[in-house]
Order: structure tokens, then C-alpha cells, then sequence
């Protein structure tokens, strides 16, 4: 080979990249064997790193990368120290060996930048593998005397490696015998010194020139550990045999031109409706199948199981756990969970961000924990598993949970959120903060986390593919996080559905179910205040038209009967109103470029079976667009789950009032708070009547005029106000006396069809109503937008 | 002495380059897919060969008085760092080589929308050669 005229490297780019595609994987799985071997010590585990290191040395040592060789045959001494019992696993020697997996893997970087390792030979590495080794054998009965660091580890033991090696080796690079000779020619002549002495060593079975190895093979043909490297071989075989390397850009390739075939079938399918021809329509069904087997077996080809992100884990635990001073243990479970490479790749930065952050933050420093009663040794759960399309993995931890004070107080710093809105907003609601940027409760800024980007960065990156992110958080208990990502990106099942003359896409993963509206106005649907739901089951559903949402002429499709897919994202589900639901189909997903990425209720375009074009709708742009991630979305959905647990509780807690004679309830839920004002504080201003609260203004309605009675003879001193929260604004709605709070049986009466009334039903023994106080308050609001005074006035 | 080759074509009066090398291929009129919320210069989405393909109307951009689109408007497809883009044009002319030395830079008339994209000018017999950058005048708007 061209070894004359240039570096032997440079001649073997193919080679080298195979050598370091398989190095990197070599020592992910060396990584957590070590940290295995640390807590369970076992003669496999050693023989298993051992293998895949001297594996990385052979192929270093047949590239001339001196370096890595080096270093890695180190390594592989003091390895082979602890499998003959010598040296015994210790929390020192674990240390020295990962700090040499670190250095490889350094080097290793090195080469696929530069081509060559480097001219680091992390000779502190060496040197402390060494001591090591050399004092575990001094307790041996051969002694190493050479102080020479290269040779130091050739004494004794040394030998028994370089028959392992050789065995290897030999297998390995039987074919490139010839090369390497010339290659240890080439190397002399340009090594100088050095390299002369260490081959000269390496004649005699040194192992940091394994180029020599081959030569040595044949006169080293047994040795003590022998049995070890006879069964390595079969192992590396039925790799061989039963796998191979393929590029990713070909597997890229091969799903962009599956996804074209699929569109090309769809087409075909098409023609099949109009060609009866039996030949045809035999040929066209065989050309289905075989796609949808192909597309189902190309995907299978990108898909890989999550446990390949957790190998790395255990040793981002460890080496975290140990800069803390804290003591942590990793379990995982679910690792044969499968999905697509690009969405792996895409996952693995923020996870691994959240497990650092589960040891930085999470789990408590060991005397911490034995004073809060939890065993010293904090633990972190990895979960993965496939649910309904998705992805969904979880890290849980057992530690001290999130300070959601502190979380509270730092977001009022850095002016995430107002005092007051801080004070009003739920654990929950706090907790998602810390996903916010700029947010950190880090007292210190550590290494690892604290500087307050990062929970951000972890959310968008999720966002990006499709994902999602939560935290749930228990003081004292713990946190776990939850990620949601797609199974995969290219190919998903939608639903067509038409909107004036266009068809749009809905991804099926959104799509909860189907109906149809009878024309004429469907008695499902009710309208609170300009808001349309539909009464499905037990559930009030929030309807968003379709055409609304693109801003097309707006139809009355409740008047001629309409198609409704109800649609589920990030919590919320909501009845898409469209013209027609048709068919569903399978598409390719193709980006929306950078002209229209910024357009929410899009999510991507796709080719139809007929050749055009059409848009996947966003089903959370959707949503966010017709505003039901808002305030009053949200109350929509207080008011379905309190619904919703009327039916089955029975009974729902209302705050009963009197406004003038009559009695009226309010869910206990929708109040923040119950004050009592002095009728002086009222002030009046732009029509309105406001009170001063909490360092703002509150605007103050009286719920006796929204039902049309008038006011009272007589005023009283004091004005009890239920604060009620409208729209994100506080607002505060004047009754005349507030009763007492009571157990409302909500299957008793819901039939009255009165104003705002949402049902009757007897507050203690008295019959009397519930109000819907977003229905008061919405016409309050119109009343007092339209004419001003005429709305709410004061009570003088 | 070095020149380039520049495909040339017409939006309402003016005469328009791109290089040459930019220009991935030219169609007649492509049916388009009408996208709801786009901005105003976005045509539509176009089926070429499985790529889905933006089609843009430069004129606003350019400064331009609005016109309908119509059949026998012409797509140019060009390269771009973000994928193939389309623009509408009047129809399209010859590929010209235009020697850099021949070129000067745009006169301070320009209208400033036009400014901002034209790179160069050329004078042929009775006529302006305005150069643009096709990649600039591809990228998305920002919103300012």
C-alpha cells in the first residue's frame, strides 16, 4: 500500500473511520461495565472490558496511533492485574482506569478531527495506571524495576496480555500482515529514539507496539489466559456474520425514497378506483403490500432501542454523584423501547441534561438524606416505554424535590412573573416554571448546572421534534419528569379533512374520535359566552372552526351539519369543526420551510396520492391560535372537570350568597378568594367601580344588577366580594351576604333554562341557583364596554 | 479576465439576473397549493418531483406594484442554502456572460426595496441589467 508516498493513515480513511465508529461504541460499553464493576465485581465484566479495550489498543497500535496505544495498554495491564487477582477493584483503580477511558476517548476525538492522536501522551494517565499496577505487584512475586514509563508495565503480568492480544490481533489483521510490515519500517524511520526503544521491547511481547504482535503470534501461541481470547474470537465472528455497518446517509436515502414510493402508491391507488381491469387491480394490491412491508422494514432500520442513551448514564451518574460527595444509583428500565435514530440523536443531549440535573439538584448529600429518613444512597429511575404512538420516558428521582419557594421568589427576580401572580398560581403552574429561561435556584453555579440556561434549552429541543415535557414534584419526595416524544417523524397516519376547497391534514396521533353534527343546530352543543361546546359524554368540549382558525369566510356549519375530529394535544382536547372528514391516509412528512415555518397551525405540507399538495395542520397551534391554552380555556375546563366530578361525586361544593331575596351558589372552585370591603373604598373611574387590591385595581361588579334586580334600599357598611379571576385579570364581584359553603347534589335539577343560570339545586334546604359567573361577568363586560355607566353601577 | 454567466428574466418592465449557477431549472406555469396565513408573498407550494417547492412573488419585495398571478408567469427554481425556492417571473430571457469588469455598481435612483437586493448592474444596448441576490431576495421576510 502507498506507505511510500504519504501517511498510512491517510491511505486507510475508510479503515480508520470503521476503527473509530467501533472504538467510541467499545468504550460506551466499557463505561458502564465499569461502573458496574465497581459495585459488583465479576470476573465476565473484567473479561468483557478487557476485550473491548484491547481491542481499541490492537487497532491503535495497528494504525500507529502511539498515543492511544499507550495509554490503552496501560489500562489494559492494570485490568489484567485485577482479573489474576493482584490488584483488587477499589474505588482508586476504578478512577485511574475511567480517567484512561476519558483519555482515549480524547484521543480518539483527536483523530476523526486531525487524523493523527494527538501529541498529548497523557503520561499523568499512564503514569498513575502504572503506579497502580506496579503496586499491586510488589506485593507480587515478580517486581517491574524499569522506571521507564512505557516499558514499566511489560514486567511480569505484561506477558500474559500479550498473548491475548496476539490472539486478537492476529484474527484481526491476519490479512494485513505484509502492511504492517511495511508499516514498521515506515514508522522506524520517521520515530527517532523512542520509538526504537519501545520496539525493541515490543520484540520481546510488548503490547504498546502491537503492530509487532502479528509477528509474534505464531511463537506465542498459548498462554495462562488463553481460554479468554479463544472465546472472544467466536463472539467478534457472529458479529460479523450477523451484522453490518451501513452509513447513515444511505439509510437517510433509502426512507427519503420510501416516502416517494409510498406517495407513488398512494397515486397508483388512486387509478384503481377508476380501472376495474382485474390485471390492474391484482398488481396495483401487490404493490401495497410490498410497500407497506418495505416502509414498515426500512423503518425498522432507523429505529434503535433507547438503551443505547442509557449506556451512557451510569457513568454521567457516577462521575457526577462523586464530584458532589453524593452517593447515587441508576436503575433503568424499558431499554429495548424503539425509536427512529434522528429522534434518538435528538434526545439525548436534554436527557442527559435532566439525569445531571436529578444528581445536581434532586438527590440530597448523603447526611441530608439520613436525617430526612431516606437511605444514603440516593436512587434515579430511567423509564421508557411506547404509549399510543409516543414515547414516553420518565426520570424520577428520590431527592429533596423542587423548592418551589425558591423557584417562586426567582421568578418574581428576574421578573418572570408578577408578586401577585405569583402568590396566585399553583404548585403545579410554579413547578413549569423552572422550564422558563434565565430561571436557576442553584444557590452556587457548579460545574454542571446553576447558570440558568439549560431547563429551557431541554424544553425547546423536545418542542423541536415534536415533544413535550412535564414536572411533577413532591417536597421531600422527590421529582419525575416526564418527556413525551414521537415514534417517529417521516411517515404517520392522518386524516384528511376538507375546509372550503382545500384539504388539510390531521396527524392521527391527535385524533381521539370522529362525529358528526346534526344540521339545524345539533342539541349537543351549547354557547358560553362566545364560546361553542359540545357535550360529549362527560365532558364539555371546546369547539374551534376550522375556517375561523384560517381566517376563511366563516360558514354556519352548525346550521347545515358539520364534521367535528376531536382533537387532543398537550392536554387539551377540543373539537376541530371542518366542511368534511374524508379518509385517512398514510403521508410523508416534509418540512414547511423557512417561508411558512413560522405559521403555528401548520406543522408540515405532504404530497397526496393525486400529486398536490397540502398542509398537516399543528394540532397545538390550533389550539394555542383559537386561544384555548388561555385563562379562559382554561376555566372551561375547571368548569368540565367540575363537571365532570359532579356526575360522579354527585355533589359539587358551592359558596352560597344572597343577592337581595334570592340564593345563589357559586362553584367553590372558581373563587380565588373571598373579601370583605368597606362601601368607602369604592372609587369610581371611567364608568367603572374599582377598589384598590393588592397594589393594583379591581374591578368591581355587582351581581344583583348582571341578574337584573335592583339595588337594595338600604346599603350596608360592609360589601362582601367574591375575587374571581377573568380573562387574567382579577376581578371582584359584589354580592350582598355570603352564606356559608355547601354540598350541591348536582344531579338533582338541571333543567333550568334561565340567564346564566347553570343549574338549579337546593343549598342546604333551599332551593336555589347556580350562576355560571363567567356568563355574568361576559355580559357585565359588554354591558359596560358599549355604554359605559350602563353596565355596573355603584350602589348609591 | 473573469465573467460569469447570468440567467436573465422580466418582472413587469425591468430586466432581472441571477447567476446562472443559482438557477436549478425553469417551468411553465405549476399548479400551486393556496396556503391559508402565509405571508403575502407566498404564492403557494408547488409538487416538483416529490419536493414540495415555495413559490414567491418578488414584486412586493422589490417594490413592485401588486399583479394576479396568471398562467403564463414563468417559475425560476433557485438554489438556496435552505432548499430549492421558486420565483415568479414575466418570462424568462437568455443566460448572458457579463464580464466582472462590465459591471457597476447600482445607481443611487434605485428605489430603495430594489437597493437592498441589487448587487450589480449591467448596461446592455437600451436596456439595465439589474443583479440580484438570489439568496437574499429568498430569505424570508423578517418582521420588523
Amino acid at each position: 500500500m502507498g506507505t511510500d508516498d504519504g501517511s498510512f493513515v491517510a491511505d486507510n480513511d475508510e479503515l480508520v473511520g470503521d476503527f473509530l465508529v467501533e472504538s467510541y461504541e467499545n468504550l460506551d460499553q466499557i463505561d458502564v461495565e465499569m461502573v458496574r464493576l465497581e459495585t459488583e465485581p465479576s470476573d465476565e465484566l473484567l473479561a468483557s472490558i478487557f476485550r473491548n479495550l484491547h481491542t481499541i489498543k490492537g487497532t491503535a497500535g495497528f494504525f500507529d496511533f502511539e498515543n492511544l496505544a499507550r495509554v490503552a495498554h496501560a489500562a489494559e495491564t492494570l485490568l489484567s492485574n485485577l482479573r489474576s487477582g493482584e490488584t483488587v477493584v477499589s474505588r482508586p483503580v476504578i478512577d485511574a482506569l475511567l480517567a484512561a477511558i476519558d483519555a482515549i476517548r480524547c484521543l480518539l476525538d483527536d483523530v476523526t478531527t486531525t487524523g493523527t492522536d494527538g501529541s498529548d501522551p497523557y503520561d499523568q494517565v499512564v503514569e498513575h495506571l502504572t503506579v497502580l499496577t506496579r503496586d499491586a505487584m510488589s506485593t507480587g512475586e515478580t517486581d517491574a524495576p524499569d522506571s521507564d514509563l512505557v516499558s514499566a508495565p511489560l514486567g511480569g503480568s505484561g506477558r500474559d496480555d500479550a498473548n491475548e492480544d496476539d490472539g486478537d490481533d492476529f484474527f484481526f489483521f491476519d490479512e494485513d500482515e505484509a502492511e504492517d510490515e511495511a508499516e514498521d519500517d515506515n514508522e522506524d524511520k520517521h520515530n527517532g529514539e523512542e520509538k526504537g526503544e519501545t520496539k525493541e521491547v515490543g520484540d520481546g511481547g510488548d503490547v504498546a507496539e502491537p503492530d509487532s504482535n502479528v509477528d509474534t503470534v505464531p511463537t506465542d501461541p498459548g498462554g495462562p489466559n488463553q481460554p479468554t481470547t479463544t472465546r472472544s474470537k467466536p463472539d467478534f465472528l457472529d458479529r460479523v456474520e450477523t451484522s453490518v455497518r451501513v452509513d447513515v446517509a444511505v439509510l437517510d436515502r433509502l426512507m427519503n425514497l420510501v416516502g416517494e414510493l409510498v406517495l407513488a402508491r398512494n397515486q397508483v391507488l388512486q387509478y384503481r378506483k377508476h380501472n376495474t381491469e382485474q390485471d390492474f387491480q391484482n398488481t396495483s394490491q401487490q404493490l401495497d403490500l410490498i410497500t407497506t412491508e418495505l416502509q414498515e422494514g426500512v423503518m425498522k432500520t432507523r429505529m434503535q432501542p433507547i438503551g443505547r442513551l442509557y449506556t451512557k448514564m451510569p457513568r454521567v451518574v457516577r462521575d457526577l454523584a462523586v464530584d458532589c460527595d453524593k452517593k447515587v444509583t441508576v436503575t433503568t428500565e424499558g431499554e429495548e423501547t424503539e425509536l427512529d435514530r434522528t429522534l434518538l440523536e435528538a434526545v439525548k443531549d436534554p436527557l442527559t441534561h435532566l439525569v445531571r440535573n436529578a444528581v445536581d439538584h434532586g438527590i440530597e448529600n448523603p447526611a441530608d438524606r439520613r436525617m430526612a429518613g431516606k437511605p444514603e444512597t440516593g436512587s434515579i429511575w430511567l423509564r421508557a416505554l411506547h404509549e399510543g404512538g409516543q414515547v414516553i420516558i420518565e426520570i424520577e428521582d428520590d431527592g429533596a424535590g423542587l423548592n418551589l419557594d425558591a423557584i417562586r421568589d426567582k421568578a418574581i427576580a428576574v421578573g418572570l412573573v408578577g408578586t401577585e401572580e405569583a402568590t396566585e398560581m399553583s404548585d403545579r403552574d410554579i413547578a413549569q416554571l423552572i422550564f422558563a429561561p434565565g430561571l436557576s435556584t442553584a444557590k452556587t453555579v457548579s460545574n454542571v448546572s446553576g447558570r440558568g440556561v439549560g431547563m429551557d434549552v431541554v424544553r425547546t429541543n423536545i418542542e423541536k421534534i415534536g415533544g413535550s415535557i412535564d414536572i411533577l414534584s413532591t417536597a421531600r419526595k422527590g421529582t419525575t419528569i416526564t418527556v413525551r416524544i414521537p415514534l417517529t417523524l417521516a411517515i404517520v397516519p392522518a386524516l384528511i379533512v376538507g375546509c372550503t376547497e382545500q384539504r388539510y391534514l390531521v396527524s392521527q396521533v391527535n385524533l381521539t374520535e370522529v362525529l358528526q353534527l346534526e344540521p339545524g343546530g345539533d342539541p349537543r352543543i351549547e354557547t358560553a359566552g362566545n364560546v361553542q361546546v359540545l357535550r360529549l359524554r362527560d365532558s364539555l368540549l371546546p369547539l374551534v372552526h376550522l375556517r375561523e382558525v384560517l381566517g376563511r369566510q366563516p360558514v354556519d356549519l352548525l346550521e347545515s351539519g358539520a364534521d367535528v375530529a376531536v382533537l387532543h394535544a398537550d392536554g387539551v382536547s377540543f373539537g376541530l369543526v371542518v366542511d368534511t372528514i374524508s379518509d385517512t391516509e398514510e403521508i410523508v412528512v416534509k418540512p414547511l420551510g423557512a417561508h411558512l415555518k413560522n405559521i403555528e397551525v401548520y406543522s408540515g405540507t405532504t404530497i397526496m396520492g393525486d400529486g398536490t399538495v397540502s398542509l398537516i395542520l399543528d394540532t397545538v397551534g390550533i389550539a394555542r391560535s383559537a386561544g384555548l391554552f388561555r385563562e379562559r380555556a382554561h376555566l372551561l375546563e375547571e368548569v368540565a372537570d367540575e363537571e365532570r366530578s359532579e356526575r360522579r361525586a354527585v355533589t359539587v361544593q358551592v359558596l352560597g350568597c344572597r343577592v337581595g331575596t334570592t340564593r345563589v351558589g357559586v362553584p367553590v372552585a372558581l373563587v380565588k378568594r373571598i373579601e370583605e370591603f368597606s362601601v368607602g373604598d369604592v372609587e369610581h373611574a371611567l364608568g367603572q367601580d374599582v377598589f384598590e387590591y393588592r397594589g393594583g385595581v379591581m374591578r368591581l361588579y355587582y351581581l344583583r344588577e348582571a341578574l337584573g334586580m335592583l339595588p337594595p334600599e338600604q346599603q350596608s357598611a360592609k360589601l362582601p366580594v367574591l375575587v374571581y379571576e377573568h380573562r387574567g385579570t382579577t376581578v371582584g364581584i359584589a354580592v350582598d351576604e355570603i352564606i356559608d359553603v355547601f354540598e350541591v347534589d348536582a344531579e338533582s335539577g338541571l333543567s333550568v333554562q334561565a340567564p346564566h343560570v347553570r343549574f338549579s339545586g337546593i343549598l342546604g334546604r333551599r332551593e336555589d341557583d347556580l350562576i355560571n359567573i363567567d356568563e355574568v361577568l361576559e355580559l357585565a363586560l359588554v354591558q359596560s364596554t358599549s355604554s359605559g355607566l350602563l353596565g355596573l353601577k355603584g350602589v348609591q | 479576465m473573469s465573467s460569469k454567466l447570468y440567467a436573465t428574466f422580466v418582472l413587469d418592465d425591468i430586466l432581472l439576473g441571477v447567476e446562472a449557477t443559482m438557477v436549478q431549472e425553469v417551468l411553465a406555469h405549476q399548479q400551486l397549493a393556496q396556503i391559508q396565513l402565509a405571508p403575502p408573498e407566498v404564492v403557494g407550494l408547488m409538487n416538483l418531483r416529490g419536493q414540495v417547492v415555495v413559490t414567491l412573488d418578488l414584486r412586493g419585495r422589490l417594490g413592485m406594484p401588486a399583479k394576479a398571478v396568471d398562467p403564463s408567469m414563468v417559475n425560476v427554481v433557485l438554489r438556496t442554502p435552505s432548499g430549492a425556492v421558486s420565483v415568479l417571473v414575466d418570462s424568462v430571457r437568455d443566460v448572458l456572460e457579463v464580464a466582472d469588469h462590465d459591471l457597476v455598481v447600482p445607481p443611487v435612483t434605485l428605489s430603495p426595496h430594489m437597493a437592498r437586493y441589487v448587487t450589480a448592474v449591467h448596461k446592455l444596448d437600451g436596456e439595465l441589467l439589474l443583479l440580484l441576490d438570489a439568496v437574499g431576495v429568498t430569505e424570508p421576510m423578517v418582521l420588523s
